[in-house]
């Protein structure tokens, strides 16, 4: 019964969701096409053959930076962008008085927004193939699946992450300028420019003590058959999920007694 | 009436606020060395509220009318003091609670702006713990009161003002609150949808046993929903109880235009003692305290031709404008 509810409430929310994000399907076309980052770094990467230098070939490096363009798509999260405007506009107060915790609805919208975004996607992947045909590759179902889930814990550190930022609207407002500090960090040290492997090797084990490595580099890693350490990979994923949820909670719980419902 | 379903003890709200000098100078000033101060809005205040009261709340803008009702309905957290509502310790947004209260801030929304409203009512339904069945019977019933129907199915951004407040208003009640906050729910809305809004309320009132709280600068919603009304300035409480009782204060004194026979008539009533306002020929306005005004009637029918008689009540806006205008108004 109580499981039923769960359930219906979850689908609901993902089904409307989904629907409202339909109506935004050009959007989120264009926000696909202009997450090709990790194509304009192979093209460096291959033209310059810096990869030789960390012994992968062209295909195994193509292959990387598709994925890292895929986990990305499936991973982006802008949580602190609608919360700050939500909250600077009063959009929150009636969301903070219903019996759901806000960040599910924003959640939901993620993963609407990845639904809608997945169609674009295989075709920028189907477009990468014509131009790159050496570098198709069929995962086995295993590895898909795990990549799937990984890309997928990748998704919820970083929102879980941002909604950290997002809780500090509570006491700075603009919470967004926090989350541009930490951006930093995520391009150069997730793997969306370059494998973490090509880093030196005393820079790579302070990476690895970050949740950064693994919000790119270990999915990709994982489905372009890389060779990567998958249940170390996974684990660090759940124990970043472990540690930053309870500080989410906290700081969540602080906040709201801050808030002052400005705007409305 | 029931029993206390809202009861506030000695609540006190303050907010940090920063200040800033105009120009550049002020800021640069403001940059390095921000000034902030605490400023008390809610200094102090305590009442309780029956269950299925209608209770009006009113007051100047800023005057903390809308911190009241946040504090109530937990999204803002008090500086001192107690509310329980229905048993409950606001702000800590427990569920039971959360399922049981309701707020609607004119212009504020909370519908799905790119879907039609139809979408949002469902996720609010099962965001409460309805099945579809029940939730599709709480929409029409709650559509057939709201007379609504085809726009349950336009894009919100697509409805008028009065088609969306009133899919607020469905969204809102669908789970059925028994405590509803009203923040100003008729604002930028024509006369009859005014109108509509308020029959709606009333008949939720009645039929829900539904203990209102609002709050709106229209006089009418006031007049024509509620019997009791806080008066609130500058965050203090500066009345309480009954709305007739707060008019009679406020306005002790009726005008009455009598229209004589003659102009004789006119003349001797002029001299019979009442406070004489102005006349022009046969028509005479005088003024007459409230509580004597049965027995005055009586003597002018009795001992003067009179051809016709209007008892002008100042009008309510103009009564209540007093308490909002003169801060140190004495009620």
């Amino acid at each position: 019964m109580i499981s039923n509810l769960i359930k219906r409430k979850i689908f609901t929310l993902l089904k409307v969701q989904y629907s409202n994000m339909l109506e935004y399907r050009v959007e989120i076309a264009l926000w696909a096409i202009s997450g090709i980052i990790p194509f304009f770094m192979l093209n460096i990467w291959t033209n310059n053959n810096l990869n030789e230098s960390i012994n992968i070939s062209d295909v195994m490096l193509s292959r990387y930076f598709l994925s890292a363009f895929f986990v990305r798509q499936f991973s982006v999260v802008w949580v602190v962008f609608s919360f700050e405007e939500d909250s600077l506009m009063g959009k929150v107060s009636p969301y903070l008085i219903q019996p759901l915790n806000p960040f599910f609805r924003y959640f939901a919208q993620h993963l609407a927004e990845q639904l809608t975004r997945f169609p674009f996607a295989l075709i920028i992947a189907f477009f990468f193939f014509i131009f790159n045909p050496e570098s198709i590759w069929i995962p086995n179902l295993g590895i898909l699946l795990l990549s799937i889930v990984s890309t997928f814990l990748s998704f919820l550190i970083q929102f879980l992450i941002q909604s950290i930022v997002a809780c500090l609207c509570f006491w700075t407002e603009k919470a967004s300028s926090i989350e541009r500090l930490l951006f930093i960090p995520t391009l150069f040290l997730s793997g969306l420019l370059a494998p973490v492997v090509s880093f030196p090797a005393y820079v790579k084990s302070w990476i690895y003590l970050t949740p950064f490595p693994y919000l790119i580099d270990f999915p990709a890693n994982l489905l372009s058959g890389n060779e990567t350490n998958i249940s170390g990979g996974l684990s660090m994923q759940i124990l970043w999920i472990f540690l930053i949820f309870p500080l989410f909670k906290k700081i969540w719980s602080e906040g709201t007694k801050k808030y002052t419902a400005m705007g409305s | 009436m029931g029993q206390n379903i809202i009861d506030v003890r000695n609540l006190s709200k303050s907010f940090n606020i920063s200040s800033k000098e105009p120009g550049l100078k002020g800021t640069i000033k403001h940059f390095f060395r921000r000034e902030t101060k605490s400023l008390k809005v809610i200094k102090d205040i305590s009442f309780e509220i029956k269950e299925g009261e209608i209770v009006g709340f009113l007051g100047a803008n800023g005057a903390g009318k809308t911190t009241i009702l946040k504090m109530l309905c937990g999204l803002i957290y008090p500086s001192e003091g107690s509310i329980l509502v229905s048993g409950y310790l606001p702000f800590r947004r427990k569920e039971n609670f959360l399922k049981n209260i309701t707020l609607i801030m004119g212009q504020k929304q909370q519908l799905i702006w790119d879907l039609p409203p139809i979408e949002s009512f469902y996720l609010n339904a099962s965001i409460y713990d309805l099945d579809k069945f029940e939730a599709k019977k709480r929409i029409k019933k709650l559509s057939e009161m709201l007379e609504i129907d085809e726009e349950l199915f336009i894009p919100v951004r697509k409805l008028s003002l009065g088609q969306r407040m009133k899919s607020e208003l469905l969204a809102a009640l669908i789970h059925e609150p028994n405590i509803l906050f009203l923040d100003e729910p008729t604002l930028g809305l024509d006369i009859n949808a005014q109108r509509n809004l308020r029959k709606f309320l009333q008949k939720y009132n009645k039929e829900n046993n539904a203990t209102i709280c609002l709050t709106s600068h229209y006089m009418k919603d006031i007049t024509s929903l509620c019997k009791r009304v806080i008066c609130v300035q500058e965050g203090a409480i500066s009345y309480d109880g009954k709305l007739d009782l707060l008019l009679k204060k406020l306005s002790p004194v009726k005008e009455i235009l009598i229209v004589c026979r003659s102009e004789d008539d006119a003349i001797k009533l002029e001299n019979y003692g009442f406070t004489v306002k102005n006349k022009i020929k046969n028509e005479i306005t005088i003024k007459i305290e409230n509580n004597s005004i049965t027995s005055s009637l009586k003597t002018i029918l009795n001992n003067f031709d009179i051809e016709d008689l209007f008892i002008n009540e100042p009008p309510i806006d103009e009564i209540i404008g007093k308490v909002l205008i003169k801060k140190d108004y004495d009620i």
